[in-house]
């Protein structure tokens, strides 16, 4: 089967990667580029662990294949923090156990930067809905929730 | 048996001369737009190698134009980008809702009226509002273009009237005048990310005195597919969209259902709730005319 070749950007740093024509972009983030911090709880778009940012905007990378993200920028999980440091977002989910088993954290994560990217302030309801397609089994959520707001708070002092 | 390709035309000429070649090899093709339905469809149901027409790259499918006499919506547009988009949603406030009801955040980065409409699904959420807003289907192939009325779209349960050239470019809403309103409802047994039970849209004109002039009314996931019911909007024309007028609208909905019975619903339970989606989602369409 021929595969494709693909050029894109992950993190910031440009990639080349063969495809399938039909595999996902979570299996080449995975399989293929190696990059294993992006998770795959269903593969069907149901839990959000697959998160990753294409352009900014929140996809599920499980309902997206490797060969559509020719020339787009990609952000995973190994791209939120600063190096050793951790993003503000990481530090609280820590600070709060917003994780247990941590399958569905990446997602989380991920899903939460790109709502505080563009709303830096939003009310409990709001992340509520936002992250509704992010499903977790362990926490109840509300830590989840509490480590976003936190995260939010601390956010809007150094602005 | 084929092996998986992937196609990324640029234009609408280049994405018809994929699917012309593809007929010809006897090659089965498949429309990919935001893919939210069709990667999962590929691993499930329907694992038949093809290839796929990545349809995201051409200029008409990506296009919002806001005319004045007209609203064209281009089939790959992500339901994300609807929502972001103020005057959209000020004209169509129940067509972006009724995209705003599917999904997760995560699936409304990629996923599309178009496509909700190409998967002609009778519980698509998106197509009443479509119909009723009064959506026309802009369809390309080999011999340029068609328009199909939406509600003439629909053939079946995840069938349509495309053939195998031709893909769905956009859909053209007229621009409603002053004082109209339209909204989308559907019954759920949770609050978000589910099938509905049974789903209704109207779009509605009331002159300055708060008569109606025109009214369209769509019902979905109670038959085969989304169906216009005229009997709906005629029972809203001419009168102020009071209670009886509604109960009128929503009994012609229930009469024009013919759903099935499965775990979300009974067939009972569906024609009821159905009338009673129609008379509220009526009651919105009225208030956002009259600008309440
Ligand atoms: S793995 Fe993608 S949504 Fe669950
Ligand atoms: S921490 Fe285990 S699923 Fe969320």
């Amino acid at each position: 089967m021929a595969k494709v070749h693909v050029t894109t950007s992950v993190n910031g740093e440009e990639r080349e990667v063969l495809c399938e024509p039909h595999q996902s972009l979570l299996d080449v983030l995975r399989d293929e580029l190696g990059m294993t911090g992006t998770k795959e709880g269903c593969a069907t778009g149901d839990c959000g662990a697959c998160s990753v940012l294409i352009d900014g905007r929140l996809v599920c990378s499980c309902l997206m294949l490797g060969v559509e993200a020719e020339g787009v920028d990609i952000t995973t999980i190994e791209g939120i923090a600063n190096g050793s440091e951790l993003h503000v977002l990481q530090r609280k989910f820590l600070e709060h156990a917003a994780l247990q088993c941590g399958i569905c954290t990446p997602g989380f994560i991920v899903a939460a930067k790109a709502l505080l990217d563009t709303n830096p302030d939003p009310d409990e309801t709001t992340i509520r809905y936002w992250l509704a397609g992010n499903l977790c089994r362990c926490t109840g959520y509300d830590k989840i929730v509490r480590a976003v707001q936190d995260a939010a708070q601390e956010l809007a002092y150094e602005a | 048996m084929g092996a998986y390709a992937y196609a990324r035309p640029t234009s609408v000429e280049e994405a018809v001369s994929v699917l012309a070649s593809a007929a010809e090899a006897g090659q089965r093709t498949q429309m990919l737009a935001g893919g939210t339905d069709v990667l999962v469809q590929m691993r499930s149901v329907d694992r038949d190698p093809r290839t796929l027409v990545d349809v995201k790259h051409i200029a008409e499918t990506n296009r919002v134009e806001i005319g004045s006499d007209e609203v064209f919506v281009g089939a790959a547009v992500p339901s994300g980008v609807l929502n972001e988009n103020e005057e959209l949603k000020a004209i169509f406030p129940g067509l972006i809702e009724s995209a705003d009801l599917i999904g997760s955040t995560q699936i409304q980065g990629r996923a599309s009226i178009g496509g909700n409409l190409c998967n002609s699904s009778p519980a698509g959420d998106t197509i009443p509002a479509i119909i009723a807003a009064g959506g026309v289907c802009v369809i390309a192939g080999p011999s340029g273009t068609r328009e199909v009325a939406c509600e003439d779209f629909l053939t079946g349960v995840g069938t349509n009237v495309l053939g195998d050239t031709e893909f769905l470019l956009g859909m053209r809403f007229p621009r409603p005048p002053a004082r109209s309103g339209d909204a989308y409802l559907r019954f759920i047994p949770r609050t978000e990310m589910d099938i509905a039970v049974a789903g209704a849209g109207v779009a509605l004109h009331l002159d300055a005195d708060g008569n109606c002039v025109h009214a369209r009314v769509a019902i979905g996931a109670v038959a085969p597919t989304a169906l216009l019911v005229p009997a709906a909007g005629e029972a809203l024309v001419g009168t102020q969209v009071d209670d009886a007028a509604l109960a009128a609208a929503g009994a012609a909905c229930s009469a024009a259902a013919s759903p099935i019975t499965d775990k979300r619903g009974t067939v009972e339970y569906r024609i009821k709730v159905v009338g009673v989606l129609c008379r509220r989602a009526g009651a919105i369409a009225r208030d956002r005319a009259l600008g309440n």
